[in-house]
């Protein structure tokens, strides 16, 4: 008996040993996925000539976000399979989820999918763990780069929009080419022409004007027949994405940086006596003319309230008015119109641009086949016909962007050439790429909400740059 | 031979079991001692360095309090509705039969699900519970807008999704109860609130306290509900633990320092519920002698 007892303690003390073998394999392991990166980018294992058949048979796993663009690029993906004969297996996730699931998969260090949606930010976050291929030795390469892709067909400041040294505070346009631009936004206003024909009023050309402009609409845009109706549509969630659209437009319109960078130190510049007062002023606007239940408004909401006429006006992405604009889309339809929106104290049209891009997973292996797949995507045929027979717009080649069947067919929208064409050449990335931006415009969203509240906005962005301060360099 | 090994093939679904908790559990542990982030994969370790800085931090403070508020409003809450629910359907039969039914509906839907539809629901200008307090000049309640609103918006979600949880546990024990006790007291002419103060709720407390245990543990918990009603704001008025801790480790990628928040709150929920079972051993034995 006492046998027994001794041998079924050794049992266990043998059974934990076992247990804890793999725990101190990990300790010793190291972290996250495996390291067994080289400094060759397999890019250059592809010779010969450039040949679309090359990864014939081949399935190539994409993640995609849930958005008129992914629908765009699904409706046409037969194409691509005839064209190269591989097969594009993909996963669609909405916004709220999408970048969650990307960010884990990609830091698990598995190569779930080999191509992905992200936008110019995620570079930032992405790049410097060496999550994403550098695509630059794959556009060099011709013998991986067929001639018609005509790199020098992009928006140049789309291309560098997603170009990255890794270096905290260093310029965009310089370093890998972490991504392609495949389609972009600009920020801009749009309005509901019925309702301000009725009150008689013009798109605000100042901020002060567009304040006093929303509080006017949300009293008297009820008495004349819109029930229900406020002034303009913002996001408020407490999100990064918060800060992009409408709010980083006006701010960098008024000459105002979110970090300032010295020697290669960021400091935060969101407090400083410029920002306070503009943060107070957005916020007085909000206020007075936004959306009840602000705090909770991502652009889904504000884009479906300027489609049912909840919302005179919107300040964010063109996208988000064009996919309520587009006929039969909803009630406000055909009676949408676009204005660059106010501009800066200098007549400054400074705006802050959101670019879809596709990216490659740096451990996939099928980088051939992804970058054959991130080739067609991003290339002239199939974004020249998403952008005529689908929602694709805001095109990142100047040839779709010139195309007569492509004007003629965003003619029709009040506006919408003239805007984007007044605030092209002004629109850029207006942050300052860091690895913590998500970090930072969360928190940044934050403090907007608290000052919404009530807050005051001094010591609440004077708490959000001190705690930014430790953690951004 | 069997014979023999049988003891130990009967402990192998728990060793597998054990193992299976404790291997991640020890690894997430192993990890706060280093600085591990996305931006750094290679870390260094830096002891307790993480768990110092989380206590340091005035988020983490402000997370804790607005964690402590929620798990007592809503287990508080949960537990007095949970109790008079019971009570109420224990005395009535077929009602109590039919509301049983009902009343068993929010636990089957997915807190985040329910979570979304109270976020319509509350939403002030087209949510339908704006819509019936019109008539009554409260129809433009911004319910989530403000730092109270929205902790008690979150609070009140979890009430909705989980006194059922709280009724049906007390309502098991109301109908295990011995019936002598209250025939005693009706012949003595006892009446109901003396004979509820008395019998019934000391012989209740072992089911109410193993739901309270339940409930304050989960509340300490909570992600779902608050994440999908109001993000953790608006400020940082509804980040409780769990969402800073998702919001460092997934959303920020620190990931170490993320983890270090998840074993303080598990540190937290650990003891408390040390301190409620010890304390449910006692009531048990005091119930025990209420009943003989």
């Amino acid at each position: 008996m006492d046998t027994h007892v001794h041998d079924r303690r050794r049992f266990l003390a043998l059974a934990a040993g076992a247990a804890a073998a793999p725990l101190l394999t990990a300790c010793g392991a190291g972290f996250g996925g495996n390291d067994d990166k080289s400094d060759g980018s397999a890019a250059d294992d592809v010779t010969g000539s450039f040949d679309w058949k090359r990864e014939k048979g081949t399935t190539v796993k994409a993640l995609l976000n849930k958005h008129p663009y992914t629908d765009a690029l699904i409706a046409d993906l037969k194409s691509f399979t005839e064209k190269t004969g591989i097969k594009v297996e993909y996963d669609v996730f909405p916004e709220d989820n999408y970048f969650d699931k990307l960010t884990v998969d990609l830091s698990s260090g598995r190569a779930s999918y080999d191509v992905f949606m992200l936008g110019a930010y995620m570079v930032w976050q992405y790049g410097p763990p060496n999550w994403l291929e550098d695509l630059g030795p794959w556009m060099r390469n011709s013998s991986a780069t067929g001639a018609e892709w005509d790199q020098a067909d992009f928006f140049p400041n789309l291309l560098q929009a997603d170009q990255w040294s890794l270096k905290a505070g260093a310029p965009l346009g310089q370093g890998g080419q972490y991504a392609l631009p495949w389609g972009w936004e600009t920020n801009v206003v749009a309005y509901n022409t019925e309702l301000f024909r009725k009150l008689g009023v013009k798109p605000a050309e100042t901020f002060d004007e567009l304040t006093e402009l929303a509080g006017t609409i949300k009293r008297k845009a009820p008495g004349a027949g819109f029930d229900g109706m406020y002034g303009i549509a913002v996001r408020g969630s407490r999100s990064w994405a918060t800060i992009h659209p409408g709010f980083m437009t006006m701010y960098a319109r008024n000459g105002l940086k979110d970090f300032t960078v010295d020697g290669g130190k960021l400091t935060p510049a969101m407090n400083s006596p410029e920002a306070v007062a503009f943060t107070e002023d957005w916020a007085r606007m909000v206020k007075q003319g936004g959306p009840p239940s602000w705090t909770s408004y991502t652009w889904y909401q504000c884009s479906s309230d300027l489609g049912a006429k909840k919302a005179g006006m919107l300040f964010d992405a063109d996208t988000a008015a064009y996919f309520q604009a587009v006929k039969g889309a909803s009630p406000a339809s055909g009676k949408i119109a676009f204005h660059p929106g106010p501009k800066g104290p200098g007549g400054s049209l400074a705006t802050n641009m959101w670019i879809w891009s596709l990216g490659l997973n740096a451990k996939s292996k099928k980088k051939s086949a992804s970058w054959l797949f991130l080739q067609w995507a991003t290339g002239k045929e199939h974004l020249r016909r998403s952008a005529i027979t689908h929602n694709h717009i805001d095109p990142v080649r100047k040839s779709v962007a010139d195309d007569a069947a492509y004007k003629d067919k965003m003619r029709h929208l009040p506006g919408f050439l003239e805007t984007f064409e007044t605030v092209v050449d002004q629109t850029k990335i207006q942050f300052t790429p860091q690895a913590q931006f998500f970090d930072a415009t969360t928190s940044w969203a934050a403090a907007l909400q608290e000052i919404y509240g009530g807050k005051a906005a001094k010591p609440v962005l004077d708490g959000l740059a001190d705690d930014l301060a430790g953690k951004v360099g | 031979m069997r014979l023999a090994l049988r003891p130990y093939l009967l402990i192998v679904p728990a060793l597998l079991l054990t193992c299976g908790i404790l291997y991640p559990f020890g690894l997430g542990l192993y990890y706060t001692l280093f600085d591990f982030s996305a931006s750094k994969p290679q870390p260094d370790m830096v002891r307790f360095e993480n768990y110092t800085a989380v206590f340091t931090q005035e988020a983490f403070w402000n997370s804790a309090w607005v964690t402590v508020l929620y798990a007592v409003g809503a287990a508080l809450t949960e537990t007095v509705l949970g109790v008079a629910v019971a009570l109420l359907l224990h005395r009535s039969s077929l009602l109590g039969r039919i509301l049983e039914k009902i009343l068993i509906l929010p636990l089957m839907i997915a807190p985040v699900i329910a979570a979304i539809i109270w976020k319509l629901m509350l939403q002030p200008s087209v949510g339908v519970v704006n819509h019936l307090l019109r008539p009554f000049g409260l129809g433009g309640v911004q319910w989530t807008d403000t730092p109270t609103g929205a902790l008690l918006s979150s609070i009140a979600v979890d009430v909705w999704v989980y006194t059922p949880f709280v009724a049906i546990l007390a309502l098991a024990g109301l109908r295990s109860l011995p019936t002598s006790p209250f025939e005693a007291a009706a012949v003595d002419g006892a009446g109901w609130w003396y004979t509820f103060r008395r019998l019934t709720l000391p012989m209740l407390w072992p089911y109410v306290l193993v739901a309270v245990i339940f409930r304050f543990m989960d509340s300490l918990k909570v992600f779902d509900i608050i994440y999908a009603l109001t993000e953790g704001g608006p400020g940082d008025s509804t980040v409780v633990l769990q969402i800073r801790a998702y919001l460092e480790a997934i959303r920020f990628q620190r990931y170490s320092f993320g983890i270090s928040y998840t074993i303080v709150l598990w540190a937290v929920v650990y003891l408390a519920a040390m301190v409620l079972v010890k304390h449910l051993g006692k009531i048990q034995r005091k119930a025990a002698e209420v009943t003989t």
